[in-house]
């Protein structure tokens, strides 16, 4: 377990899908398969979230929802795409109401198939999508330094108080 | 001169597991009044007859909701059956019905895991969803899914289980009921179950019948209604008394539903009892010309399919009925009046499957 460096917190979201895929979400952090212990919690917060667990294709509706919950997580970020509605839409395809998959909407960086997915399924994809956090939280931090080095303020040394 | 303010309860929040949203309007801490809003995941499934033939929309009709997957199926396969005028083998019937009340009991423990989260007792919560894994299991062995049986096809059942593996589930089933008690003897008995629950989202009789509830909403309000009375599939051979508490409140409708799921257990029994010899598909021949209503109780109450052919391999309509569409005017009359913090337990007692709801 020595990929687990830090503990990721989720936040998931149940786009136009049949559920299936959502009580198997549940289902991970109950005692069966607890991915608590690794320290994945559940949160409510996108704000307060390190990956977004996606269930259900996009349609005009929830879309605007998606990308809103997007932009409140802070960087760096990771997107499952949980069960094959999430990935195309799935069963659903055809129907009328389909914008897509996610990444119609937002940049997906694991996607993980099954109808509905299986529990170690999603915990695999959830594992994977950590090692893509890894990757991004190294590029973010180098992006962050160089930022800081073109804003960083001047050091000014505080004049001794006359005597 | 009175403040009113109105609260967003949705779409993502952490006592739903599905989208929904619901425009609060409060007066201090108090309701006045919900404004639903829907549509966050209306996927037009009905629409999809006319792209799939008769016999793949089975797989689209399970896909309406994925807890009671089994049962959506089911009520598919009937109302066509019932147009193509088929008669089921009886072990047909009964294995139909042994899923079903599988996916009743695992339906119902996950409600009661959801509503101890709701109301802040975590470890309810997980002691309901590790005894809904075993459920699962039975259900794994015997279908192959978890969640999507796969199980019902019009003519029959997919799969056959053998006698010896229906002996071997009803001792596994007794091991189960067993530990379930130690978990409704907490709903039963906890001081701050009750204190969550009793008194909270009152729904008259009246209102509960003119409103149109179904399902435990409506027998936790003291009406009779069970539409396995009618005697579909294996029903006909096994008496269903339906559970019926008169308190009317959340709490009322908790008990209705562990009561049923010891019934479950009970139906399920009788039918090992009963499991007749033989097979368990015929073919289909033909395409269905006619039309028919099925009515099938689920989890969360009577759900109505309407099937319309016209003899051709694309049915003319697909309509469904989910119970949680029927429940929502009774529980935006629940939340007039109640606390603000009560909210999520309300709106969690009618058991919502927005999925259902939305199709």
């Amino acid at each position: 377990m020595s990929m687990f460096k830090r503990s990721p917190w989720m936040v998931h979201y149940d786009g136009a899908s049949c559920n299936g895929c959502d009580i198997e979400v549940l289902a991970c952090l109950t005692p069966r398969y607890d991915v608590e212990r690794f320290g994945v919690i559940n949160t409510g917060n996108p704000k307060h979230a390190d990956v977004l667990l996606i269930t259900g294709y996009i349609n005009e509706q929830s879309q605007p929802v998606v990308r809103q919950i997007y932009q409140q997580m802070p960087d760096p970020k990771v997107v499952i795409a949980i069960g094959i509605c999430a990935t195309s839409g799935g069963i659903f395809s055809e129907c009328y109401n389909t914008k897509g998959g996610v990444d119609s909407t937002i940049p997906v960086d694991v996607y993980v198939p099954g109808c509905a997915a299986r529990p170690e399924s999603i915990i695999d994809g959830v594992v994977k999508g950590l090692a893509v956090l890894e990757t991004k939280r190294a590029a973010w931090r180098i992006e962050r330094k160089k930022r800081n080095r073109v804003f960083r303020l001047p050091f000014f040394k505080p004049k001794a108080s006359p005597p | 001169m009175s403040n009113r303010t109105i609260i967003p309860f949705g779409p993502q929040h952490p006592v739903l597991p599905e989208p929904i949203h619901l425009d609060l309007v409060v007066e201090d801490e108090r309701v006045i009044e919900a404004i639903p809003s829907f549509g966050f995941i209306h996927r037009g499934l009905e629409r999809l007859v006319e792209k799939k033939d008769f016999q793949e929309f089975t797989f689209v009709a399970e896909r309406v909701c994925g807890i009671c997957s089994f049962i959506h199926g089911m009520g598919y396969c009937q109302a066509v059956e019932r147009v193509m005028g088929i008669t089921l083998p009886p072990r047909a019937d009964y294995l139909r019905t042994f899923w079903a009340e599988l996916s009743r009991i695992h339906s119902h423990l996950l409600w009661m895991g959801l509503v101890a989260d709701a109301f802040g007792f975590e470890n309810l919560f997980m002691n309901s969803w590790r005894i809904r894994e075993n459920i699962l299991d039975i259900v794994e062995e015997t279908t192959g899914g978890r969640v999507i049986f796969g199980a019902a096809k019009i003519g029959g059942t997919r799969r056959d289980v053998t006698n010896d593996k229906l002996k071997e589930i009803g001792r596994t089933l007794k091991t189960i009921e067993a530990e379930l008690h130690a978990i409704t003897d907490v709903f039963e008995q906890d001081y701050s179950v009750q204190q969550r629950l009793r008194g909270i989202g009152i729904l008259s009789r009246e209102d509960a019948f003119d409103l149109g509830a179904v399902g435990p909403t409506l027998r936790g309000s003291g009406e009779p209604m069970d539409a396995r009375c009618e005697g579909y599939a294996a029903y006909r051979d096994i008496e269903v008394e339906p559970i019926v508490e008169s308190d009317c409140d959340s709490y009322a409708r908790c008990m209705v539903r562990i009561r049923e799921i010891y019934q479950s257990f009970d139906i399920i029994r009788q039918v090992l009892c009963r499991m007749p010899d033989g097979e368990t598909e015929i073919k289909v021949k033909g395409y269905p010309n006619g039309e028919h209503f099925a009515r099938l109780e689920q989890p969360r109450g009577e759900v109505l399919y309407y099937v319309k052919g016209n003899g051709t391999k694309h049915l003319d309509r697909f309509r469904v009925r989910t119970p949680t569409f029927a429940n929502i005017p009774p529980l935006l009359k629940m939340l007039q009046g109640c606390d603000l913090p009560d909210v999520p337990v309300i709106v969690l007692t009618i058991d919502p499957c927005i999925s259902c709801a939305e199709r």
